[in-house]
């Protein structure tokens, strides 16, 4: 009897196994899409003024000049919000976020990155994340929280000023939103090195299983 | 668009007539048209759109730009008031900002400029600059933003613009004041309604307790602390309230017309 059950669920599970649903499939790469044009349109308009003593290459930035940066930047934010927004009310209610993501424990990460840096990471499972998989993802979710946010701040300085003042004001806010791009980016690397190393995460994130 | 419509000549080809008027062009202009198109062409593989096709990039950002301004009316709050700063504040130097060098700027005459008042008003006299002195003013400590993402600390002194707009007559029904400026190559820029109305924003005549000094717009600037710089003109010479849209200078070249902020 007991045997049975087993292989029934073994057989259920290999079958249709599906690690990544196909809603978090398609708002996955809408966003990466979204957000290549968002950072390279972003890149255009932060060198017309820029923050540091550095500009981005022109060949890697979008629009040509300003006026083409900005025109991308605020056609592209719509798509962004649009589908950030359906990501995270589908992540509340799904209860993804609760089950995925859910506990994060620092002897967990700590143990996780040691594991990782000694290559003994196991990735025999894909439908759970390790606890280094759950900081970096929950993460990057607040900093996209909060590019958005200082995003809106620096678009809307007085009429959102209360959202302005959050950030420090309107200089505040361009500096935060300088840096939330400096971390997507970082962790896009990582990700994107990452997804490459382990192919089958890839896959899952393309077809499903 | 519209503007581009009408001033487009029955039986001329549409290209050539854009690469002649291409050529005449300032030399930096040219350079900007020319790079955006040349990038929008960079773009076709992103999009799967060919810049030629009546669908092309360049269209769709259009669009979503005239979307946005619409977005950006509906956002606007009328008794939402740009923060207002100290004296101490103020950025030391203010920065001087036009696309050309400050010995280019506009060397106007106070003593035979007048303002033109056209359009939808009642009252078209003219206005010299001392008449308009007469008028009360009040002084505003407000962050100028740039479109370049910059931003500075000013103090400026005028008559705010919806109590001339009361004093010619104007018909505030209308949609826009139009503003004509006297630097090279002819700047104006259009100004909503409900943005020209609201209260902070003014007819400058000085900055920092002084007369308007030429590097800031001298004789008269438009103060808007609820738009972007660029639509903050300088060196104005006419006004016309009007329910056309007539277009700007940096508008028609890409930049978003409501640029509110």
């Amino acid at each position: 009897m007991s045997a049975v059950t087993v292989s029934d669920q073994h057989a259920a599970s290999t079958k249709a196994k599906i690690i990544q649903p196909a809603w978090v499939r398609a708002l996955h790469w809408t966003n990466a899409f979204a957000m290549v044009l968002m950072i390279m349109s972003g890149w255009q308009i932060y060198n017309a003024s820029p923050l540091f003593g550095f500009t981005f290459p022109r060949s890697i930035t979008l629009g040509g000049w300003l006026a083409g940066g900005l025109l991308w930047h605020f056609a592209a934010m719509w798509l962004l919000m649009v589908n950030g927004l359906i990501y995270l009310v589908m992540g509340f209610v799904t209860g993804r976020f609760r089950k995925k993501l859910l506990p994060i424990t620092p002897e967990g990460v700590i143990s996780d990155t040691r594991a990782a840096l000694t290559g003994k990471l196991s990735h025999d499972d894909l439908s759970r994340y390790n606890y280094v998989q759950k900081l970096l993802y929950a993460g990057i979710i607040v900093v996209g929280i909060l590019i958005v946010l200082s995003g809106l701040a620096l678009w809307k300085p007085v009429q959102l000023q209360y959202l302005a003042a959050l950030f420090g004001g309107y200089e505040g806010a361009r500096y935060v939103h300088f840096f939330c791009m400096a971390a997507i980016v970082a962790f896009l690397v990582v990700h994107v090195a990452l997804a490459l190393l382990v192919p089958k995460s890839l896959r899952a994130m393309i077809i499903g299983r | 668009m519209g503007r581009m419509r009408k001033l487009l000549i029955p039986g001329v080809d549409k290209t050539l007539l854009v690469r002649d008027a291409v050529k005449s062009m300032p030399d930096l202009t040219r350079r900007r048209f020319i790079s955006g198109g040349a990038s929008l062409g960079a773009l076709t593989f992103l999009t799967g759109c060919d810049v030629t096709d009546s669908f092309s990039a360049e269209e769709m950002l259009k669009q979503v730009s005239k979307f946005n301004d619409g977005v950006q009316a509906l956002m606007f709050n009328p008794n939402a008031m740009a923060p207002t700063f100290p004296e101490s504040a103020i950025t030391k130097p203010f920065p001087f900002n036009a696309y050309y060098d400050l010995d280019e700027a506009p060397e106007v005459d106070g003593k035979t400029w007048k303002l033109e008042v056209r359009g939808l008003v009642e009252n078209k006299k003219s206005w010299t600059l001392d008449e308009l002195y007469q008028l009360p003013q009040v002084k505003q400590v407000t962050r100028h933003i740039c479109v370049e993402g910059w931003s500075a600390i000013g103090s400026w002194t005028g008559t705010p613009l919806r109590d001339f707009l009361k004093l010619v007559g104007a018909d505030t029904r209308a949609k826009y004041v139009w503003f004509q400026c006297a630097d090279k190559d002819g700047y104006n820029s259009p100004l909503d309604m409900p943005s020209a109305l609201h209260a902070q924003t003014q007819m400058t005549f000085k900055f920092g307790d002084e007369i308007l000094p030429r590097a800031y717009g001298f004789p008269m600037k438009i103060r808007v602390p609820t738009k972007l710089g660029f639509k903050n003109p300088k060196y104005v010479m006419s006004m016309e309230v009007t329910n056309d849209y007539k277009g700007g200078f940096w508008e028609d070249q890409g930049y978003n017309s409501f640029s509110g902020s």
